[in-house]
């Protein structure tokens, strides 16, 4: 016969203190658990989005990022006329090669000191329908031709002058701010994009760092990969726009995300430890009642099955104020430097319910694990002695 | 104290409990050393640098050159007295590309520079003569298993195609702030390979006033203000402080976690010993009416408290120190010089007096004034 769930919701409430003692040490487990592997989440997520699937992006042969690449106008203009470049509404083809530059911008709020590096991208007017996810949230579309940029969402609010109608300065150079622009989270949001014959001549370049077309077929990947490689007249690399973007994020991906198991690891660890030892001493102090349910009948693996159900219990009351405890960090803005670009990027923190379940879940699996030992004690207990 | 024996016995009755419960201090603080290593070692890496060395940039971003020409004029400039110059190669190594830090520095103004880079002699002077020459770092002989006189290639990103060094020598930092897995060969070597565009990366100057720093660096921006590249000079430790910040707000998140950390450890560590000193209710008891005084009985409860707390710090903090002292870590090259500071260590074992006290003086003072009679009665 099982023993009513009540019996332990109310041994529970008998020693409050100690439950909720055992069930905050878990909750902060559960709570770091989770706002840690947000933090990793939110980072892939910015730069996984970063790229579409039916889009191709082409460095030079060997280059591992788009800092290291180069492409010349000559190389430019016959990955341009490729025949698997889309070809747009207005009869131009879907292809924007682009220059790709750092810039040392001030963070708002601090003096030359606190200066972030900030991608400069130069982008062919074409841009706006080779990239789908791209809106943009207020003021215009840069004219060509003109000394005039449109500043990723995230850069507004954390630097100066990225307002519009505001005067940005870089590269010995004044830009307005003419539009904002959002890419659904992703790592461009933390750009500013000029026009690539705007921004080339600026910084002294001759050459494009990366090109992005649209595919005109989307299924044609794998051809036109091995079409373009193949290609005697350049030396290129071609990468699908997504797995690239996917690919630069890896590093500091799995940095985050080995130190969220690595430091919630050892935390469980402890709380393991710290539940067992609260369970064996409930064990101990309650060693006449389960003699007295022993002798009332109730088979031995009953009464462990009712000791992990409490320790479950304890842990799952402390997984869920963990999760509480986390989910304000969902949507905050931090930022980091992309190592593989050297260019900071800001991402927002990202708790998913999936997240959150595996955070209820780590907290079961601390209370299962804490729980059993001490409930198998309370199941093998010698009756006669215990009643003594 | 003479009772300590009883101390340990009543650690050693529950065993299992007692060991779990040092474990669980022990990977607390453990951790706590962890993370706030980290936080240390960025901090001292921003404060690193030379009084007298200054570091020049192209004013729009430290990924554009500067022409190779600046060398003379700044050597020529008043109060200057030593110039060199790098460049970033940013090459990888191996079947599986690894990467790892290269510069392509003037080798003999160079070390002059950073006497901080100490190699013996006959590799000195092996490294400055051939053109084709690296200086690695110690720590490379480890990981790739080099040794001197071997030659390796690299495949370049920025500067593509294979590139082959023959390594004449090895340097080892002397002070542990500066990456040991680097890098350095002969500018020239570069230069002569893409075909001489005259660039560098960027350029350190030593000055002979440590104090005229701001104006030494003003002095230089200015003169080649109305150049073709115009520049950007600092210290070389506001330029370390620069990059540090670079790591966004890692040193508040490793803070913040580890303070959750060790908050989340003392609430259970600390529930355990509350728990197992009231089960001894019926022990103070007799040992009060065999004449034990309250302030002994104090004494006791805290001495146990104390042993646990202080035990499971010597294990966790010492075996933090040893672990990434022996082990040499460096996280991949990202935080060189990684090594638990004493004042993290005292922060740590002050945590645990403090565990001790939180755990320890609830216990303590109901085992001083405990009623005998009315506790006696428990006693079967």
């Amino acid at each position: 016969m099982k023993i009513p769930l009540s019996y332990n919701a109310r041994s529970l409430l008998q020693r409050p203190v100690s439950t909720a003692f055992t069930a905050l040490g878990i909750a902060l487990v559960v709570a770091v658990f989770i706002g840690m592997l947000a933090l990793a989440n939110g980072f892939r997520a910015a730069l996984v989005r970063t790229g579409s699937p039916e889009n191709v992006l082409i460095l030079r042969n060997g280059a591992d990022s788009e800092l290291s690449s180069s492409i010349d106008r000559q190389a430019a203009s016959i990955l341009t006329s490729s025949s698997h470049v889309a070809v747009g509404g207005d009869g131009r083809p879907m292809v924007s090669p682009e220059a790709y530059i750092v810039i040392p911008l001030p963070r708002k709020g601090f003096d030359t000191t606190g200066l972030a590096n900030v991608v400069v991208r130069g982008v062919s007017p074409a841009v706006w329908s080779v990239r789908a996810n791209l809106e943009i949230v207020a003021g215009r579309r840069p004219q060509s031709g003109r000394s005039e940029v449109c500043v990723g969402e995230k850069m507004a609010g954390r630097f100066d002058h990225t307002g519009i109608g505001e005067t940005l300065r870089f590269g010995g150079r004044d830009w307005t701010v003419v539009c904002r622009f959002t890419a659904g989270g992703s790592a461009f949001e933390s750009e500013i994009w000029g026009e690539n014959e705007q921004v080339l001549p600026v910084f002294r370049r001759e050459t494009f760092q990366s090109l992005t077309f649209r595919l005109k077929d989307p299924g044609a990947f794998e051809e036109a990969k091995r079409v373009l490689e193949a290609d005697k007249r350049i030396s290129v690399d071609v990468y699908r726009e997504a797995d690239f973007y996917a690919q630069q994020s890896q590093l500091l991906g799995s940095i985050l995300q080995a130190l969220a198991i690595m430091i919630t690891g050892i935390m469980a660890l402890g709380a393991v430890f710290g539940a067992i030892n609260t369970m064996y001493a409930a064990v101990a102090s309650r060693s006449p009642e389960i003699a007295v349910l022993l002798t009332l009948g109730f088979q031995p693996r009953s009464v462990l099955a009712s000791f992990l159900a409490e320790s479950a219990l304890i842990a799952l009351v402390g997984g869920v104020i963990g999760a509480l405890m986390a989910l304000p960090v969902n949507g905050m803005v931090t930022s980091t430097t992309n190592w593989a670009s050297f260019s900071e990027i800001a991402f927002s923190f990202r708790i998913t319910p999936g997240l959150l379940l595996s955070g209820i879940l780590f907290a079961l699996v601390m209370g299962l694990v804490g729980g059993f030992f001490p409930a198998r004690r309370a199941a093998r207990q010698p009756v006669v002695q215990a009643l003594r | 104290m003479k009772f300590f024996h009883l101390v340990l016995a009543n650690l050693g009755r529950h065993k299992r409990r007692t060991f779990l419960t040092i474990a669980s201090v022990a990977l607390a603080l453990f951790l706590f050393a962890s993370l706030q290593t980290v936080v240390t070692t960025l901090e001292r890496a921003s404060q690193f640098g030379g009084a007298r060395r200054l570091v020049m940039m192209n004013a729009s971003g430290f990924i554009l050159p500067l022409p190779l020409s600046y060398a003379n004029r700044l050597s020529a400039a008043k109060g200057i007295t030593n110039v060199t110059w790098a460049n970033w190669f940013g090459g990888k190594y191996g079947d599986d590309k690894t990467f790892f830090a290269q510069f392509a520095v003037d080798p003999k103004s160079y070390l002059e520079m950073y006497p901080e880079l100490v190699v013996p002699e006959d590799q000195k002077q092996a490294f400055l003569q051939d053109r084709s020459a690296a200086l690695i770092g110690v720590r490379l002989l480890d990981k790739f298993g080099w040794r001197v006189g071997q030659n390796v290639t690299l495949q370049g990103t920025i500067f593509p195609g294979a590139w082959t060094f023959t390594i004449r020598g090895v340097y080892t930092p002397s002070d542990a702030v500066i990456n040991d897995d680097m890098m350095l060969f002969h500018h020239e070597y570069l230069e002569e390979k893409i075909g001489r565009p005259g660039i560098a990366g960027w350029y350190i100057i030593e000055i002979d006033d440590a104090d005229n720093a701001a104006g030494a660096a003003k002095m230089l921006d200015d003169q080649f203000r109305n150049s073709s590249a115009p520049t950007k000079t600092g210290t070389e430790q506001a330029f370390n402080a620069s990059f540090a910040t670079m790591w966004g707000n890692v040193s508040l998140l490793m803070g913040t976690i580890g303070l959750a950390v060790v908050f989340a450890i003392l609430l259970v560590t600390a529930n355990a010993m509350m728990m197992s000193a009231r089960e001894r209710t019926g022990e103070v008891a007799v040992l009060k009416t065999i004449g034990f005084t309250d302030r002994t009985l104090f004494q006791l409860v805290m001495v146990e408290a104390g042993f646990i707390a202080l035990t499971g710090a010597l294990i966790g903090l010492g075996g933090a120190k040893l672990l990434y002292k022996l082990s040499n870590f460096n996280a991949g090259g990202f935080l060189p010089g990684f090594d638990v500071t004493t004042r993290t260590l005292m922060i740590g074992t002050g945590i645990a007096l403090l565990l001790m006290l939180a755990s320890g003086l609830v216990p303590a003072i109901r085992a001083a004034r405990l009623p005998v009679v009315q506790a006696l009665r428990r006693v079967e």
